[in-house]
This record gives structure tokens, C-alpha cells and sequence, in this order.
């Protein structure tokens, strides 16, 4: 369930000189990348969706109308109705709102707790290092799947928790990213000036250490929010995340089996708004590797 | 060496696409071929040549936890162990009523307080053992000296273990060959009952012994009309027709295979697919599919079961009779049937179905009436309502096919009368073991019976006793409990049917549930298959079934 | 090398150790009782509190720690709670069917994922590479449950080519020898049997190959690229051999680094991952056999199953690291 594309760059280490400061730069080698700014327009697609849910879905998502139960798309109900006669092309909208929302801060809580044990390893090295490093070699020899949904079991079935534990998963990945960026800064001279005269450890981090992370954690980040909402979907999808009649996307798939050859939409629709999303932050993740990091580009 | 690689890399990938060309290609010739070998893999059921005999594919939910049906409680394992063991008495066919099986005739003293079985002759084992008295007696001689965790049916429907006090044989003695008697230290009017029940079926001592208890659970050894001969794991389970069964011409398949496909709608795919011949576990809302679509038939199982809204009467503000009442009148049994049961089930008013000796068909229940619910809420002082949690069930069951709809249905119910509802839902387990910590406000659950003896609902499900178990809601009254406990041991049936009676209008008034539904389960067949006679309990002796497919 | 190795080995050892203590932490902060949840909904208090007693479940959890780590050192891998059995007997069919899936599924995903890829470069920027590359990116952004779900309804449900669930044809069922059904159908010569695992296999294996093919197809492309570009190439084309057979066999040599890559990070995450795919098919893996264990509150499967799938998953991690320095010596490890 992991995305793959996460995986594949940590193998393509990158040069952190190369990401200092021209984030202009950055910004018009994205805008040349065509298939990157269509990622970009599919997010934001999704993004202005979730935003003005309230003034484009139709109104009360979870008002039961069970005499227009599994309707299939019509001029009324574009995208169908559900099991409890509810318009699916409504929920979906909604349903955007809670994708972004676990996929953004899910990501962002792996991050800020990645980050900080891997400045810890990274920077005070030896046995510290060791055991951080070691924690995060556990943490990745787990079935990733199964871990998240051990987490959720522990502490309940909820969408919260459901973020929670993707969070959670995520974090070596991160906490790896910026230990390796860690440790190169920290040769660089500059570093070695900085300690030369005195600035303190935090100091440094902060000045220096962090914003030359920033790139990569960037287009990291971008990725790793893809593989949270496809995770977020597949716990929603075992029952395990979002609860009802939360309209969470991998939750009205699962709801959709049971009408698999008498209203297939109820399937597709949702699962078409997954796919879709994820596709987006690929892209664009993609997108951003190749702008913020030109060596890289194949 | 690395060219090597390539090529034989290369090689292998050939092959592999030659494979699946060959397999993709398959899917639609199977008529033609002329391998013997070739089974059809069954896109078409028409194609499957034999006519009488042949293997009967059944798919259900999960797969069982053992064999040996006296040590576990799971209901997956007895669909199983029902067609390979047999025991002394049973329950007619859809029903239960008492008939003879491995006894043909009892005895019972005027004190109630003996049975004496005649056995069957010519009886024999699969494994060529003979039954007699003796095998009899060496089952029970093997529960009795068991403990709780072993034989856990044994424990709760003979009151313990030898030495207990609660246990109510007294001794199993072999009279003759063919005789059993059993004495009872105290009379227990659901006492045949009990024994016909799948738990209690008889096993081959001979197998026991070799086997060892643990074993044995994988290798199981009866008299049914099926003998054992493999289990894949979560895959399926294969039984055979037993050639020395005792009763002529049956069993009339050659051979069942119980798959376990645990998603409903998987299963009923498989069977719209053709890939199975039967199916249990048929969602209500895909029961219309079935009726329409010319190669299958919807089987109805006979109601034996009931769902519930438990209020836990220890949590504010369900400790408020009004309040209790009050949901009963907020919530529309009647749309929740229509909509997520597809009209497959009738409103239940007692916490025991109609079907069962006992039950009060005076009560009348409480009627939808949001207007009424308002005024009880008002007059236990919850005028604006109050807010709960709303626990759904993980878990399909037969008795609750989608909790967590019907919950979403509620919701909306206990909104209209100003109750804000929060559906919770935990995994399985936890949702069990927190409900039995009467941590839940209230909750969706439900129960199919045992045994058809009121007994097995009301003392069951809501005596002071089974606080902790199978009582989530911590009701607890005194004289409902005296009742049970007398209803126990009277042997008199229309004095009990009393005493139960009596116990249902307290129910009713105390209002510790909302009674949902009482459902049909209903099972999915191809169009050929005969001789099915759903049971109640939800195991089926499959010896009649015959498909024929033509 | 060898010592390289064996420092690899010894390195996993506090990896795996360190695994068995969380999980063993964590299944033990899961509520509820699983002598309560094995004796079911009948079960009396006594029955749950001698079961309890019976299973070891009232010590402390380091002594039960303890004795389950000195359990594995002698090879045991505990007894199931709920079936009896002992897990080492028990796990070996669950592993099979997924092993054989995760195989099934690579094979499909390298051997489209390396021809597309090649083709794609060898006709870059034209119609084909276009739609071969879109396919590519939706592939990698696949939610796969969705895809079986798909594939289940369009090809089994509407046009009934192939089996919606299960592994074999249960009418006519495999004699399991190695519990890998193709190798059991082709040593006893079954052929009408091999068929119908292949059948089986095509939905839920290609749902599986999804990604890892979409990633090979991109990453086999983009050093097809680099090779078409190299010297070594122009030295092939002016000796005048054919050019695509030239670059197709380097490209094939090139494509095996991306390939054992992916080999190593996806066939682990297939093998713990597929419980969406397991579920949706009725296979009898190992993803659905611990994730009904963690229901069933089954602590020594639950410890075991991800004990031997992150075993599993590390030891191919280790292997292709030790491939990558065969294949292509450039790679040194000290």
C-alpha cells in the first residue's frame, strides 16, 4: 500500500547545494514540466473543492432519501445515489475534505516528529544515533499495512486514529531523509565556521541545518501525501478509519461491494476520486524533485 | 554469466506469457475440452456433466476453528461437524422439536430424573470402530472430566464439570450394548434438548485415543453420512460421502467442499459466477439479484434469532425507565426492516422470537411514535434531548447484516426527536469486551438461539446472573431472575411457558432493549439443488441435498 | 564480501529482536481478553478465567516475553489460542498462497513493466510512450483495492472470464504438496488444474503488478535513455548489428539494477500488503491469516506471522543488496 515512488527516492540521494536558496528558479523549472502543473491543477482541483464543499455539493450529504436508493447517474443525480439514497457526486466533494485533511496532516505529523529524531541522530551521532537509526529499521521491516492496522486497534476505530497511525508509519521515512541531510550539512564548512565562532547547537539547526532540508522534504512530502490518502482510503475501506456516515472515500468503496453488478457507479465514482488525487500530488511531487533538483532529472 | 541471466530471464518470461495466454484463452472453450482432467472451472454450471452424486460446493463466511465440535462455540465449525458426527437425539428437520438419531427411543423416569437411550444397531464409525453404549458413555466420560476452557458448551448447558455442584449429571452408565442410562442430580427440563445439540455429538473413541484432544480437532472421526478428508486452512474444507453410512441411500452427494469466502458480497459473486452451488450469509439487499436471475434460488432459513438496541440500564440516561421507553417509541423498526433487511425479518416486540414455546404474544411493544418520545423525554427531564454514543457492530451478522447502516438509520431517527447520536464502532472483540464492561451507551447486538428453549434468550441474554457476559446491558431484576431460575427446573412445559410469559411483560415494561428484528438469513442456491431443509440454528445436514445440473 | 555479509546478518538480529518486543507491547495494549474472545459469546466467567490462567495470559507481559522469545530460539514458534496448532504448521499454506500471488504478480509486473519501458524509449516521445507513461503514472497512484474491485466486476461478474475469488477450482481442488499450487499441478502433471490456478491467479495478480509494473516501466525507460545515448551503443550500431536487438539486450542488462530494487521493496510490501487483495479474492494468505488473528486476539500468530514476514522481507532486502555488487561491480561494499 505504500507508495512505491516514495521508495525509489531515497535511492536517488540529492545534493543539497544544488537546493540552496533559488526557490524562483525552482518555481519556473515547475512551470515547464507540462505534466507537473497538470498535477498541480488536479490538486488544486480537489483542493477548491474540499474549500467550497458547502456551496457546490447539494445540501445535507447524509439526509437518507431511501426512495432514491442506488439510483444510477442521471440529470439529477450526476454521479448516482447511494445505498441510503444519498447523491454520491455530493459526498465525493465532501469526501475530498477528509482526504486532504488526513493526507496533509498526517504527513506534516511525520514530518515535524521525523525531523526531529532525525536532526537528534544525525547531529549527536554515536549511540543516540544508533538507537534512532535501529528504531527506524524496525519500524521499516514491518508490513506497513498491518502495523497501521495494529495501531488503529489499540486505539479505536476513527479517522483520527486512522491519521494517527499513518503518521506514525511514515516517520522513518522521514526521520531517514533528514539524518542523511544531517550528516552532509554538517561537514560542510560553513557548519564548521558556524561551531568555529561559537553558535550554538540550535542556532545552527535552525539557520542552517533545517532550510537546507527543506527541498527535499518538500518533494518528499508531496509524495508521502499520495501514499497517506491511499492509506487513509484502505483503512477506511477494512472499516478501520473514518466511521459513518462520514463520507470518506476507501469507506464508501467498501460500502459500494455490495452492489457491485447492480449499481457498479457506487464503486467506480469514488474510487476514480482516489485514484485522481493521488495521481495529483505524484505528479506534482514529481514535478518538484525535477524543479528543486535538476541533476536528478532522468 | 550475465548473458546467461538475460536469456534465461528472457526464457522464463516466455513461458510465463505463454501460460497466460493459454490460461486467458481457456475461460471460454471449456465445453470443448476433451481432458478428463479439465474440470470446469466453473463459469458455467450447465457444463458440469454429472447429473446425481458429484460434489456439492457450499460457501459461507469463515472457515471453522475445529472439528471437534465439543470444543469450540463457533458456529462455522458446526455447519461442518453436523454432516461428519451425529448425536443421540436431534432436532427435527427446520425445527426443534425432538426426534431420535443415534437413539431410536428414550425413556424418562417419573422423577425426571433418568433417561435411558436405545441405541441404533449396525452403527458404525468411519474408522470402522463400533458404535455402541460404550462410545456414548466415553464422550461424556471425556467432557465430564474436562475443565471450562476445553468444553465450553458442556460447562454452560450441564452446569459444570464432575465434581462441580452445578453439574446436573450424575452419572452415564452403559446398561447393555445398546443401552444408555444417564442419571441426573436434579431435573432439567431443557435436558434433551442439550444433548441434541451439535456440541454433543458423538465421537469415535477410538480416534480420541489416537489422536490426542488436540489432534483430534484436525482429524475428525463420527458416524455422519460424511466422513472427513482435507482442510486447507481459510480455504476450504472437504467431506465425502461415508459408504457404510447406516441409514440406506443417503448421503446422496459424493462429496462437499465448505469454502469460506468471508465477504458477503464476494460470496454472492462467487455464486452469481457459478463457482459455488450454495451460499450462506445472503445480504437481504441482494436477495432481489437471486430471484431474478434464472439459474439461482433463494433459500429462507426459519427465523430463530433476534436484534437488539441494548440501552445499558447503569449509564446515564438510560438509567431512566422513561428514557428507555422513550427510544423505543423514537426508532422506526419498521423502515430500518424495509430498507436494510429488504422486508427480510419481522419487527420483534419480545426479546425471544414468535417461534419459540413461551413466547407472549399479548405484549404488544411499543409503536413508532417520535410525538410519544418527545413526551417521555420531556417527562424523565430531557426535553432538549441529550447526546450519546451509538455503537455499531463491525460485523455482519444473521440477525444484523450491516450494523453500521442501521446505526446510520437510527441516527437519523433519535435526531427527529432531538437525541444526538455518535455512531462508535471497535473491532469485533473489543466492541464485545467493552459492551461487557458496560462501557457502551447502548448498542447493536444480537443472538441466534442454541437450542430453542426460551431459556437460551431470556435467562441468557438479560438474568442478573450473565452480567458480565452475555447480559450487556446490566439490567438486573429479582423477580425475573426467581422466575428463570424456577422456570429451570419445572418439567411441566405450559407452567414454564407461564413463568416466561410472566418475565416478558416485565421486559417489556423496563424497556432494557429495543427489540429490532426477528430476520430470515437467507441462503443462495443454483437452480438444480433439492433436498435442502434450512435449520434454524444455522447448521444444515446436507445428506439430502442433491443438484441436479443438467 | 562474505564479511560484509555476515556484519548484514548480525545487523538484523536487533532489528527482528526489537520487532518481536513491539509487537508483543502493542497486540497486549489491544483491548479485550482473548481467552474471552476464543470462548465466544457463550463462554461462563470461570471458562474465560481458567483459559486465561491456562494460556499464561495472567503473568506479567516480560515473563510472557520472555517465554516467547525463548520459545523462537528453540525453533517454536508458539500454538495458536484458537485453533490448537502449532503456528510453524500452521503459517506454512497461509505463506504459500501469498508467496505465490507476490511471484506471480513480479513476474507479470517485470515482464510488462521492462518491455514497455524499452519500447517506450526506443520510440521516445512518440504515441506509444506517451500512453505507456500516463499508464505508468496512474498505475504507481492505483489505490488496488479498487482495481480488484474493478477487475472482479468487468471480468468476472459482467463478462464471466475468470473466477471473482479463491485459488483453485474447489470442484476439481489441487493435491497440495508444496502448497505452491502451480508447482503441485505440473509435478503430478494436473494440467486441467494448472489452468485453473492461472485463472485464479490473473485478477488478484495483476491488481498486485499494478504498481511495481508502473515503476519498472518508468525507471526501465530512463536508463533505456542513458543507454541509447552511451558510447557503447554508437560502438554496436558502427560494427552494424541490429540496433534494437543490440539495445534491447543491454537494456534488459541495464533494467535488472531497477528491477532487483523493486523486487526488494515491493515483493516485502506484497507480502504483508496484500490483505486489501487477499480480502477482496478470498485468498487464504498470510496478510488476512495475521489480520484475523489481531481479531481474534490470536498473540502467538499475530507474533509469529509478522515475525516471519519481516524476516522474510529483510533477508530479500539483504540478498538484493548483495545482487546489486554482483550484477554490477561498480557497486563495492567494504
Amino acid at each position: 500500500m505504500a507508495n512505491p515512488a516514495r521508495n525509489i527516492d531515497e535511492l536517488e540521494t540529492t545534493d543539497p547545494k544544488q537546493t540552496r536558496g533559488p526557490w524562483r528558479e525552482a518555481w519556473y523549472e515547475f512551470k515547464k514540466n507540462k505534466i507537473a502543473v497538470v498535477g498541480f491543477c488536479i490538486v488544486l482541483f480537489f483542493i477548491l473543492l474540499a474549500i467550497f464543499a458547502p456551496w457546490i455539493a447539494k445540501e445535507g450529504i447524509n439526509a437518507q432519501e431511501t426512495a432514491d436508493r442506488l439510483l444510477p447517474p442521471s440529470a439529477e443525480y450526476w454521479l448516482g445515489t447511494d445505498d441510503f439514497g444519498r447523491d454520491i457526486l455530493s459526498r465525493i466533494i465532501y469526501g475530498a475534505r477528509i482526504s486532504l485533511w488526513v493526507g496533509f496532516s498526517a504527513v506534516i505529523g511525520s514530518v515535524i516528529v521525523g525531523s526531529i529524531l532525525g536532526i537528534i541522530a544525525g547531529y549527536y551521532g554515536r549511540w543516540v544515533d544508533t538507537i534512532i537509526s535501529r528504531f527506524f529499521d524496525i519500524m521499516l521491516a514491518f508490513p506497513s499495512i498491518l502495523l497501521a492496522i495494529a495501531i488503529v486497534a489499540v486505539l479505536g476505530p476513527s479517522l483520527q486514529n486512522a491519521l494517527i497511525a499513518i503518521a506514525i508509519i511514515n516517520v522513518p521515512n522521514f526521520g531517514r531523509l533528514i539524518r542523511s541531510k544531517v550528516l552532509s550539512i554538517k561537514e560542510d564548512e560553513y557548519i564548521t565556521a558556524a561551531k568555529g565562532i561559537g553558535m550554538r547547537d540550535i542556532r545552527i539547526l535552525f539557520s542552517h541545518i533545517l532550510p537546507n532540508s527543506m527541498a527535499p522534504v518538500i518533494v518528499q512530502g508531496t509524495l508521502a501525501i499520495a501514499t497517506a490518502i491511499l492509506e487513509a482510503a484502505a483503512l477506511g475501506f477494512l472499516g478501520l478509519g473514518a466511521q459513518p456516515p462520514s463520507p470518506e472515500w476507501g469507506k464508501m468503496l467498501a460500502d459500494s461491494k455490495d452492489y457491485l453488478q447492480s449499481a457498479p457507479w457506487t464503486m467506480i465514482f469514488p474510487g476514480l476520486a482516489i485514484m485522481l488525487t493521488v495521481l495529483g500530488f505524484n505528479l506534482m511531487g514529481d514535478g518538484l524533485r525535477d524543479a528543486m533538483d535538476p541533476k536528478m532529472k532522468s | 554469466m550475465k548473458l546467461k541471466n538475460t536469456k534465461s530471464l528472457l526464457g522464463m518470461l516466455l513461458l510465463f506469457v505463454a501460460l497466460m495466454l493459454a490460461a486467458c484463452s481457456g475461460g471460454d472453450d471449456d465445453n470443448a475440452s476433451t481432458d478428463a482432467n479439465d474440470s470446469d472451472g466453473g463459469d458455467d454450471v450447465s457444463s458440469d456433466e454429472d447429473s446425481t452424486g458429484g460434489i456439492l460446493v457450499f460457501a459461507r463466511g469463515g472457515d471453522s476453528t475445529s472439528l471437534d465440535p465439543s470444543r469450540t462455540t463457533e458456529g462455522e465449525t458446526f455447519k461442518v461437524t453436523k454432516n461428519i458426527y451425529e448425536s443421540i437425539v436431534t432436532f427435527e428437520e427446520g425445527g426443534t422439536e425432538i426426534v431420535p438419531k443415534l437413539a431410536h427411543d428414550w425413556e424418562i423416569s417419573e422423577d425426571s430424573l433418568t433417561y435411558t437411550f436405545f441405541l441404533e444397531e449396525g452403527v458404525t464409525f468411519h474408522d470402522g470402530t463400533d458404535f455402541n453404549a460404550d462410545a456414548v458413555v466415553k464422550n461424556f466420560e471425556r467432557w465430564a472430566a474436562g475443565d471450562a476452557d476445553t468444553f465450553p458448551y458442556y460447562n454452560s448447558m450441564f452446569g459444570g464439570f464432575e465434581g462441580d455442584e452445578g453439574h446436573v449429571i450424575e452419572s452415564v452408565k452403559a446398561e447393555d450394548d445398546y443401552t444408555v442410562v444417564f442419571k441426573l442430580k436434579r431435573p432439567q427440563a431443557p435436558f434433551l434438548k442439550n444433548l441434541a445439540m451439535d456440541m454433543f455429538s458423538i465421537a469415535s473413541p477410538t480416534a480420541i485415543e489416537k489422536y490426542g484432544d488436540d489432534d483430534f480437532e484436525r482429524n475428525p472421526v463420527g458416524t455422519g453420512p460424511f466422513k472427513f478428508v482435507e482442510w486447507k486452512p481459510n480455504d476450504s474444507i472437504t467431506i465425502e460421502r461415508y459408504d457404510d453410512y447406516w441409514v440406506d441411500g443417503l448421503p446422496k452427494m459424493d462429496k462437499v467442499v465448505f469454502r469460506s469466502i468471508p465477504d458477503n458480497s464476494a460470496r454472492l459473486n462467487a455464486l452469481l459466477a457459478g463457482e459455488v452451488d450454495l451460499a450462506d450469509g445472503i445480504n437481504p439487499s441482494d436477495a432481489a439479484a437471486i430471484q431474478d436471475n434464472a439459474d439461482l434460488q433463494l433459500i429462507e432459513r426459519p427465523s430463530m434469532n433476534v436484534g437488539y438496541l441494548g440501552l445499558t440500564v447503569t449509564r446515564e440516561p438510560f438509567d431512566n425507565k422513561l428514557v428507555r421507553q422513550a427510544m423505543n417509541h423514537a426508532i422506526d423498526k419498521q423502515s430500518i426492516i424495509d430498507t436494510f433487511f429488504a422486508g427480510y425479518a419481522t419487527p420483534a416486540v419480545n426479546p425471544m422470537p414468535p417461534s419459540i414455546e413461551g413466547y407472549n404474544d399479548e405484549i404488544e411493544g411499543y409503536e413508532y411514535d417520535p410525538e410519544k418520545a418527545k413526551e417521555l423525554l420531556e417527562e424523565a427531564g430531557y426535553g432538549d434531548g441529550f447526546e450519546m454514543e451509538l455503537w455499531a457492530m463491525p460485523v455482519p451478522r444473521p440477525y444484523m447484516p450491516d450494523g453500521q447502516k442501521v446505526a446510520e438509520l437510527m441516527q437519523k431517527d433519535l435526531a427527529d426527536v432531538g437525541i444526538t447520536a455518535e455512531i462508535v464502532s471497535h473491532e469485533w472483540a473489543t466492541y464485545l469486551d467493552l459492551a461487557s464492561k458496560g462501557e457502551a451507551d447502548a448498542f447493536l447486538l444480537g443472538w441466534t438461539g442454541d437450542n430453542g428453549d426460551p431459556d437460551n434468550f431470556l435467562y441468557v441474554l438479560l438474568d442478573e446472573d450473565n452480567i458480565g457476559s452475555n447480559n450487556y446491558t446490566y439490567y438486573k431484576n429479582d423477580k425475573m431472575h426467581d422466575l428463570f431460575i424456577e422456570a429451570q427446573t419445572v418439567t411441566d412445559q405450559s407452567k414454564r411457558n407461564e413463568l416466561y410469559k410472566e418475565a416478558q411483560v416485565i421486559i417489556n415494561e423496563e424497556a432494557p432493549w429495543v427489540p429490532l428484528a426477528h430476520s430470515t438469513p437467507l441462503l443462495g442456491a443454483v437452480e438444480g439443488l433439492s433436498g435442502l431443509v434450512p435449520h434454524p440454528t444455522g447448521s444444515d445436514l446436507l445428506s439430502n441435498v442433491e443438484v441436479d445440473r443438467e | 564480501m562474505l564479511s560484509y555479509t555476515l556484519k548484514r546478518i548480525f545487523q538484523l538480529i536487533p532489528v527482528l529482536l526489537g520487532m518481536t518486543f513491539i509487537v508483543s507491547m502493542l497486540i497486549r495494549a489491544i483491548p479485550g481478553n482473548p481467552a474471552q474472545v476464543i470462548l465466544g459469546q457463550q463462554a461462563t466467567a470461570e471458562a474465560v478465567q481458567a483459559l486465561t490462567e491456562k494460556l499464561g495470559l495472567d503473568k506479567p507481559w516480560y515473563i510472557q516475553y520472555i517465554d516467547y522469545l525463548k520459545g523462537i530460539l528453540t525453533g517454536d514458534l508458539g500454538e495458536s489460542f484458537r485453533t490448537h496448532a502449532p503456528v510453524v504448521e500452521e503459517i506454512w499454506p497461509y505463506l504459500a498462497a501469498t508467496v505465490e500471488l507476490a511471484v506471480f504478480a513480479m513476474i507479470i509486473a517485470i515482464f510488462i513493466g521492462i518491455n514497455a519501458g524499452i519500447v517506450s524509449a526506443w520510440f521516445q516521445n512518440s504515441w506509444f510512450d506517451y500512453i505507456a507513461m500516463v499508464l505508468a503514472l496512474v498505475g504507481v497512484s492505483m489505490p488496488i483495492f479498487w482495481l480488484g474491485l474493478l477487475g472482479q466486476w468487468g471480468f468476472a461478474l459482467e463478462l464471466n472470464w475468470l473466477p471473482t475469488t479463491g485459488r483453485e477450482s474447489v470442484r476439481d481442488p489441487v493435491n497440495a504438496i508444496t502448497n505452491f499450487y502451480i508447482i503441485d499441478t505440473i509435478i503430478q502433471g494436473e494440467w486441467g488444474q494448472l489452468k485453473e490456478v492461472i485463472r485464479h491467479l490473473i485478477l488478484p495478480g495483476l491488481s498486485l503488478a499494478t504498481i511495481p509494473m508502473a515503476i519498472i516501466a518508468r525507471m526501465t525507460r530512463s536508463s533505456m535513455l542513458e543507454v541509447m545515448r552511451s558510447d557503447y551503443i554508437r560502438t554496436a550500431k558502427a560494427k552494424g548489428q541490429k540496433m534494437f536487438f543490440v539495445i534491447y539486450k543491454h537494456a534488459l542488462k541495464n533494467a535488472f539494477i531497477p528491477v532487483l530494487t523493486i523486487i526488494g521493496l515491493q515483493l516485502g510490501l506484497l507480502l504483508g500488503g496484500a490483505i486489501l487483495t487477499e480480502t477482496i479474492f478470498a485468498w487464504p494468505g498470510i496478510g488476512r491469516y495475521i489480520y484475523d488473528a489481531i481479531g481474534f486476539r490470536d498473540y502467538p500468530v499475530i507474533q509469529s506471522g509478522i515475525l516471519v514476514v519481516a524476516f522474510i522481507f529483510v533477508m530479500i532486502n539483504l540478498i538484493v543488496d548483495l545482487l546489486y555488487s554482483f550484477i554490477d561491480p561498480r557497486i563495492k561494499y567494504d
